[in-house]
């Protein structure tokens, strides 16, 4: 049997990509560790080397083909001893489907909202007719950047890999470009002490964005963004300010492990003097970041890994920003209010999809931002459904969900119908193996079953 | 690139006497505010930590006095003598002390966090070594901003064994930053003495392995240090990257109000005052040099008393801050 030569997965992430170009044609002699082809990912391009000798039998997939589904054949090999005859008893079996394991954001509902009491209603955000664009979470952050630095001469970004290499997960791709070194600026493997310096460039005016690979690695700077951002307005009676916007992929990616998986929502909206944004789609992503970086106090930004590459509709305005601490009703529904935020949203809109089909409405609130938190939109679905369930990837204990729960019980008390739930990562450190990662974090149908639970249809 | 310590000043060096009397002022003020810091946390006046700079005042008053108002300026939480050096008031300075309104952050900031954005002085950090990183950010802007200023980054003999003083040396030298941090030896992080905290103790040489230039000061005298810092600033401000100063110096006092300050002998410290007070050096010098006499030397004494008196007042006379304010100053 000819051995086949399989579309490699070239990051954690990565579901498809190009295959861009072959650097082989069939008949030649390969060994391992030849380049057979050239393959492109929405963040990079990659080779693809031979890991056995052989004669290249077959190309499957052409040159130029989009899409290519990890662990599709893509070519074939024959080694010394095989007989050539056996490729004409070859039929490519069915591609493992390795994205459908990524969520499907497709069911996002366009924003509608009722007028509610105290209710932010984000319906104005966008005007009605304006023009739509679909576009990555990454190319809307990219652009919301571009956007601020265009006009203010004060902004700059920071980091490890921002510029020659276009981004760790190429969200700064061609800001150095367009802006030059002196306002894109790579820095060395050093967290504490970068995040200190675009503290000190803030106090003294400038607009630093500070990117940080993963918050992960935030860690070792958070005490630079807590006690010497997050506390100065009020430690100097007002005198001074840090307008900077800490930024970068929070929460679990996929497989990468229990230090590089965590969600910090909960750890930094404990803060005060805090702003703490976490985003779900690409027009929340461009219009938050924009506002963020215009903002006075200092901000902490979470992306997503995953949500980098998913792509949704954003507005097409010239200067689009959307306000901090304002939640939306991303979808409309009387029987439950699901709250979540991020990553969770993903979960909480499918499982409002198929909530549906049992006839159960559910109104889903993404917060987008965590502190200050929009407890009023959360509050007046309560006092309309009586129920809520609370969807984060973060652990349990002390946890964005806890917050809200607390929070519904001190002022809607009278208002609920059962105890509110919490659906949360699982109070583990993130499991490498893909079985027990997939069962530590939320999934479609633990909302689901919160949801059951609090609406008694079980 | 480090050199030791040059603390025999060349004879020549003409230091002209209006600055000479400034010196002598300023330190004095620095000293006499201490004391009497030190005597009214005592009558329960002041809260919490308290970090008297007696001792070290020919330091800052040293280094003051070889930049301009523009420049940038930043230290750890030993800072009184370093916010009445940059020329804050000394009645906002000791308001903040008594936790009042008049205080610099309006009395929310205390003893370790105050800040003058007129003054440049950005701090007062209570995390040791967090100013290291911050003050090298204030450089990265003068720089981004094309300015020709430079920031003054003071830390102390503590400060130099954490890690992020090491990211801040890499990347000042990488990025060519107006910066000279200035490293004040008191020779005792709290109770631990530098031998016992640094495998090198020299310190001036702790930026050898970045190529940041250093240079050993005794930093009880005010002449050297103002010689030395100088030259440091010059280089900065030239576009030449950062440049490292360890000032030998002593604190009299205890690390805190709290601190019997066991960890040495009362001879030690007696010692210290007794052969290089800076206060005294400069006094000796002004008598011998005839730049005042006997007379005038109690007057300006008399008049800095009076100044730290006023301070006291208005200390204790201002209001304590209105309970509305625990909500402000958070967002804006």
């Amino acid at each position: 049997m000819p051995t086949e030569i399989l579309m490699p997965a070239l990051s954690p992430t990565m579901t498809e990509g190009k295959l861009a170009r072959w650097l082989v044609n069939e008949g030649d002699q390969v060994s391992s560790g030849d380049v057979l082809a050239e393959i492109e990912t929405d963040k990079a391009t990659m080779e693809v080397e031979a890991v056995d000798e052989g004669t290249v039998a077959r190309l499957l997939i052409a040159a130029d083909t989009d899409n290519v589904a990890v662990n599709t054949p893509i070519a074939l090999l024959l080694e010394e001893d095989e007989d050539a005859a056996s490729l004409d008893n070859y039929s490519v079996g069915a591609a493992p489907a390795a994205s459908a394991d990524v969520p499907d954001n497709s069911v996002e509902t366009a924003v509608v909202i009722e007028s509610a009491n105290e209710a932010y209603d984000a319906s104005g955000e966008i005007p009605a007719g304006t023009e739509m664009v679909k576009m990555s979470v990454r190319e809307a952050l990219r652009d919301a950047m571009a956007e601020e630095m265009r006009t203010d001469d004060r902004v700059f970004i920071m980091g490890e890999e921002v510029a020659e290499y276009q981004g760790a997960y190429k969200v700064t791709q061609g800001l150095l470009d367009e802006f030059g070194k002196r306002r894109v600026i790579d820095t060395p493997i050093t967290e504490q002490g970068f995040a200190g310096i675009g503290v000190g460039a803030a106090y003294h005016g400038l607009r630093p964005i500070v990117e940080f690979m993963t918050f992960n690695f935030a860690m070792q700077a958070i005490d630079q963004i807590i006690n010497s951002a997050a506390k100065t307005r009020y430690m100097s009676g007002g005198q001074m300010e840090s307008p900077i916007v800490f930024r970068g992929a929070n929460g679990a990616a996929s497989r990468v492990g229990a230090q590089h998986s965590q969600c910090y929502a909960a750890w930094y909206a404990h803060i005060p003097g805090l702003i703490v944004v976490a985003p779900h789609n690409a027009a929340d992503a461009k219009g938050l970041l924009k506002s963020a970086i215009r903002n006075p106090n200092p901000v902490v930004f979470l992306e997503n890994e995953i949500l980098y590459g998913q792509s949704f509709d954003v507005p097409v305005l010239d200067d689009f920003t959307i306000p901090l601490g304002k939640a939306k009703v991303a979808r409309k529904g009387d029987d439950v209010t699901i709250v979540s935020f991020a990553m969770g949203m993903s979960y909480a809109l499918q499982a409002a999809t198929k909530l549906a089909e049992d006839g159960i409405n559910a109104e889903v609130i993404d917060l987008r931002t965590i502190r200050p938190m929009d407890i009023d939109t959360v509050l007046a679905s309560i006092k309309k459904t009586n129920r809520c369930v609370t969807v984060e990837e973060g652990w349990p204990q002390h946890g964005v969900g806890a917050e809200i729960s607390a929070t519904i019980m001190e002022k809607a008390f009278d208002y609920l119908d059962a105890p509110v739930l919490r659906v949360t990562g699982k109070d583990v450190p993130m499991p490498y193996a893909a079985n027990l990662e997939k069962l530590a974090l939320p999934t479609v149908q633990d909302v689901i079953d919160a949801v059951k639970s609090v609406t008694y249809r079980s | 690139m480090a050199r030791k310590a040059t603390t025999t000043r060349k004879k020549t060096t003409k230091v002209d006497k209006e600055q000479v009397q400034k010196y002598y002022r300023d330190m004095l003020l620095i000293r006499r505010f201490e004391e009497k810091a030190g005597q009214i946390y005592g009558m329960g006046l002041i809260g919490g930590f308290c970090h008297l700079y007696i001792g070290q005042e020919a330091v800052v008053v040293g280094m003051q006095s070889t930049i301009t108002s523009e420049d940038a300026v930043i230290t750890s939480y030993r800072d009184h003598g370093h916010m009445l050096a940059c020329g804050m008031d000394p009645k906002g300075v000791m308001a903040e002390l008594t936790g009042r309104e008049g205080g610099y952050s309006k009395g929310k900031g205390g003893s370790m966090h105050m800040f003058s954005k007129e003054k440049n002085f950005y701090g007062g950090h209570g995390i040791v070594g967090a100013c290291v990183p911050i003050g090298t950010g204030l450089a990265f802007s003068q720089k981004y901003k094309e300015t020709d200023n430079v920031t003054l980054c003071y830390m102390g003999d503590g400060t130099v064994n954490q890690g992020q003083v090491y990211e801040s040396f890499n990347m000042a030298e990488l990025w060519g930053l107006p910066v000279v941090y200035v490293i004040e030896n008191n020779e005792y992080a709290m109770g631990t003495s530098v031998k016992r905290a640094s495998a090198q103790t020299e310190l001036f040489r702790r930026g050898e392995s970045f190529n940041v230039p250093g240079e050993q000061i005794d930093g009880m005298d005010v002449f050297a240090v103002a010689e030395a810092g100088r030259k440091a600033v010059e280089w900065a401000r030239s576009g030449k990257g950062p440049y490292i100063l360890e000032m030998k110096t002593y604190r009299y006092r205890g690390h805190s109000m709290s601190d019997p300050a066991k960890y040495r002998s009362k001879e030690e410290v007696n010692k210290k005052r007794a052969e290089s007070d800076p206060i005294e050096r400069i006094r000796e010098k002004l008598l011998n040099d005839k730049v005042y006499t006997e007379d005038e030397l109690k007057n300006i004494d008399r008049e800095v008393k009076g100044i730290v008196a006023q301070a006291v007042e208005f200390a204790q006379e201002s209001p304590e801050p209105h309970p509305d304010e625990l909500y402000t100053d958070i967002l804006i």
